[in-house]
């Protein structure tokens, strides 16, 4: 039988062959449309997170992917607390796709992103726990013949002192599963935190994936599979005029050739043979509705609709004036490429189509949206899909497509076929080309200071393609604006007295994705360089003038870039071969400083350290804190000096696998310290925070030791 | 067929990871005769008598000594790309028991971790280095 209990239920505790579940009844917030009138209007809606085995093992179920960030840790944890559950005890599986249990209190549907995992599991997390607690705690009152106040739970071990009496979990299950469920069960106060903030933690998938066994989507095998091989268009919106299959099917363990919507698939006995038939199958294209404009055209496209007047997104004080007054008037464009997310499990899934359903094994970040569409591309009620979440090879947004294409495309595989399993699997070269990419973006600022150097005016337009119009999600649109395309251009931390925003939202056929940080990606860099440029012009330090800037309602800014300030020892960029640059950037509610020690190593610059001052309200595990700065900085950077992607004369992606788009490699980290600063506010995410500062400060120090400032990226384009 | 996928289609030794096919990434490394290899450009034709170890059968006091650190010091995130790390920084120790920090960036600079592990790669390579000394 299913280990979890799918079913809205009135009752608590549910024994099973597995152990117990805890399905409850639990108030969630910020329920979007298209949610049941009952969710919102009452603030009740089932939940199920925690299931406790005879053993004593306690498993939560994990409403988010871990693709890296470490779900599989932080939600258990919250869990783990309450609970007053040992952490050997504790183990994570990923929860299934069911949007009536297992909603992102943040978006509204199931789904992982925009670094929300932590926070809106936060309370949820906690009340699970205490009321699992709770009825444990009652069940041994009852069994003992004691009084539940004289009894203690630690480490997973309840006691009653007075009369001896000590127990597992384990022994309680069954009973624990005939009890109510309490109402309104007390959370712990943060000062009685024992796992929450605490060292020492490790993680529940480290073991697994430090020998091998970790499951990803890649490691699935049903009997009977067939690898299937993509071939795209290798122009975006290109699609097959025909194609020959002849010298494919010759291939040994090549089992048939198909068209689906997506190009030509290649039905291969083993991933080898899948492979080399797609290199043997002869397509002609009919380009006749695709993007055949290079990216260079593209961006002087987007570059000069930057220079002209776009849509309002935000306007403070009289800037047409104070620019006309202004003593000096200092203006810079910014150009950034189309980035690829290049993780590396390529994107892959597979699929068991049998008459009356279908089983999918995929590392989807938007579960729930997929098995619509895959429900709607095989004639299927989204219910007879059942999606088992994997382990999945990085993401960085790559696996939240909010028209799931990729889903469409594996449904499509088994659709063409008849019943049977499928393992759709990119090559690398697929992968990288496939789009869906960071959006290349232009970005023109102007800047006005008086005659002493003070700023009177800023103003920014960009422009770019929106991520979100015509998707689903644009419903997050605001008066045609699409927030993630200028996100951290707006509301910065710094007082100006006159400012304005503009967007121009560009047209282009390359499909765009939310890549990690999204909009923070470049409006970061735009902001923190050109703010140092003025800075500059005016005589002024990075880190004073910055501070002097800092709006009142801003300390939390100011905080963490005093803090990294002092980490640094910095007195100012500093002499010699070595200079340090700084940014400070706010995304996704989590404060990040960074500054960082640059040389010149080749006419490129190689980052010796990086200090970094973090504050994301509590820190539940400050060592997975650590780690996601310490990775959003190596992204980032990373990013910074190689990764630019790029269409040629005629619209064809030129990179095509990690030789020609370099990642980071570790001759190239920096030694880098991280300091948490707990404000005490809630815990917000730091998957995606670590990375925007980090190219600005880069460049910063760049700047201070050259003298040139990189306005297009990446430095491997050679524009320094 | 390539090494890498003999062991994982046909073995279902799936600890070894395809990332790029075209030895660039280091996902899919194995110990080939003790030494680290690329098993997605390594035919299974050239492997005659040829003595291959994954990371399911990794054994000796290095390979548990950098398991043991890896764990210690929660270097994964994704972990798509650890089996491959795990496996080239137990040749290291192997030929070389105390790495420098040089040592340890030229060894592992075939091994791309996308998530950027890099800095707590090095430190458990230390670690792992000091525990067998000790």
């Amino acid at each position: 039988m299913t280990p979890i209990n799918h079913r809205p239920t009135r009752r608590a505790f549910l024994a099973g062959s597995a152990g117990l579940v805890l399905a409850m009844h639990l108030p969630t917030r910020g329920r979007a449309q298209g949610t049941p009138a009952a969710a919102l209007n009452g603030d009740f809606a089932p939940n199920a997170f925690v299931r406790i085995a005879p053993d004593d093992s306690v498993t939560v179920l994990v409403k988010h992917i871990e693709i890296g960030q470490g779900a599989n840790t932080g939600l258990p944890i919250l869990v783990a607390e309450e609970l007053d559950a040992d952490w050997s005890q504790m183990r994570a599986e990923q929860a299934p796709a069911d949007a009536s249990l297992y909603i992102n209190t943040a978006f509204g549907i199931q789904g992982t992103g925009g670094s929300t995992g932590l926070s809106n599991s936060y309370m949820t997390m906690r009340t699970a726990g205490a009321t699992a607690r709770a009825m444990l705690v009652s069940t041994a009152a009852v069994e003992w013949d004691v009084p539940e106040d004289e009894i203690t739970v630690t480490k997973g071990v309840i006691t009653h002192a007075g009369a001896g009496k000590s127990s597992g979990f384990g022994a309680f299950v069954d009973a624990a599963a005939l009890r109510p469920v309490p109402a309104g069960v007390p959370l712990k106060d943060p000062s009685q935190f024992t796992l929450i903030g605490g060292e020492g933690v490790t993680r529940l998938d480290s073991a697994a994936k430090s020998t091998g066994a970790a499951q990803f989507t890649i490691d699935v095998f049903r009997e009977g599979m067939q690898v299937v091989a993509m071939i795209h268009p290798p122009k975006f919106g290109g699609t097959v005029a025909s194609f020959d299959a002849a010298a494919a099917l010759e291939i040994a363990g090549v089992e048939a050739v198909r068209q689906v919507p997506s190009g030509i698939a290649v039905y291969a006995a083993n991933t080898y043979a899948a492979f080399k038939g797609r290199d043997a199958v002869n397509v002609e294209w009919d380009d006749s509705a695709a993007e055949t404009r290079s990216s260079d055209e593209i961006a002087r496209t987007f570059a000069e609709a930057a220079r002209h007047p776009a849509k309002l997104v935000a306007e403070a004080g009289d800037v047409d004036t104070a620019l006309s007054d202004a003593a000096q008037v200092i203006e810079a464009d910014y150009l950034f490429p189309y980035l690829a997310h290049a993780a590396m499990e390529p994107l892959d899934g597979v699929i068991e189509l049998r008459d009356d359903g279908a089983e999918v094994w995929a590392g989807e970040q938007i579960p729930t949206i997929s098995q619509q569409t895959m429900a709607g591309v095989l004639g299927i009620a989204p219910p007879g899909i059942e999606i088992h979440t994997m382990y999945a090879g990085g993401s960085f947004g790559r696996r939240a497509t909010p028209d799931s294409h990729f889903a469409a495309e594996l449904a499509n595989v088994a659709k063409a076929a008849g019943p049977g399993a499928y393992k759709l699997i990119y090559t690398r070269e697929n992968d990288m080309r496939a789009g869906y990419y960071r959006p290349l973006t232009a970005h023109h600022l102007k800047a006005g200071l008086d005659a002493d150097g003070n700023i009177t005016a800023w103003t920014n337009t960009v422009a770019n393609q929106s991520i979100i119009d015509g998707t689903p999600f644009s419903m997050m649109m605001k008066d045609g604006l699409d927030a993630t395309s200028y996100e951290g251009s707006n509301d910065l931390p710094y007082a100006m007295p006159a400012s304005r925003l503009s967007w121009a939202q560009m047209q282009a056929g390359v499909p765009v994705l939310w890549w990690r940080s999204v909009g923070h990606t470049h409006t970061a860099y735009a902001v923190e360089t050109f703010l140092d440029q003025v800075l500059l012009a005016a005589g002024r330090d990075p880190v004073e003038g910055r501070l002097a800037l800092m709006r009142d309602d801003r300390p939390r800014d100011a905080a963490v870039l005093t803090r990294v300030a002092e980490m640094a020892d910095w007195s100012g960029p500093g002499t010699g071969n070595r200079r340090l640059g700084v940014a400070v950037v706010r995304s996704f509610g989590t404060y990040v400083a960074q500054i960082a020690e640059v040389e010149d190593r080749g006419g490129m610059p190689h980052v010796t350290r990086v200090w970094c001052a973090v504050d994301c309200g509590l820190a539940v595990t400050p060592d997975v804190v650590r780690a996601q700065m310490e990775g959003g900085i190596g992204f980032g950077l990373g990013t910074l000096l190689h990764d630019e992607i790029t269409l040629d004369e005629g619209g064809t992606v030129r990179q095509s696998n990690y030789d020609n788009y370099p990642m980071l490699r570790i001759g190239e980290m920096p030694k880098i310290e991280v300091s948490i600063l707990n404000s005490g506010a809630e815990p917000t995410g730091v998957g995606e925070p670590g990375t925007p500062p980090i190219a600005p400060a880069v460049s910063n120090a760049w700047r201070a030791l050259t003298g040139k400032m990189p306005y297009r990226l990446p430095y491997a384009a050679g524009s320094v | 067929m390539p090494l890498l996928w003999a062991l994982r289609d046909e073995l279902r030794l799936t600890g070894t990871k395809f990332g790029c096919g075209v030895a660039q990434c280091g996902a899919c490394t194995v110990l080939l005769d003790g030494m680290s290899r690329r098993s997605c450009v390594t035919p299974i034709g050239t492997l005659e008598g040829a003595d291959v170890r994954t990371i399911e059968d990794l054994d000796g006091p290095e390979a548990k000594a950098v398991q043991a650190a890896w764990v210690d010091i929660n270097v994964p995130q994704c972990g798509f790309c650890q089996s491959g790390q795990v496996v080239s920084a137990t040749a290291l120790l192997r030929e070389l028991p105390k790495p420098t920090d040089e040592d340890i960036d030229n060894a592992m600079a075939g091994n791309i971790c996308r998530c950027a592990t890099y800095a707590r790669i090095r430190q458990a390579i230390r670690q792992a280095s000091d525990a067998l000394e000790g």
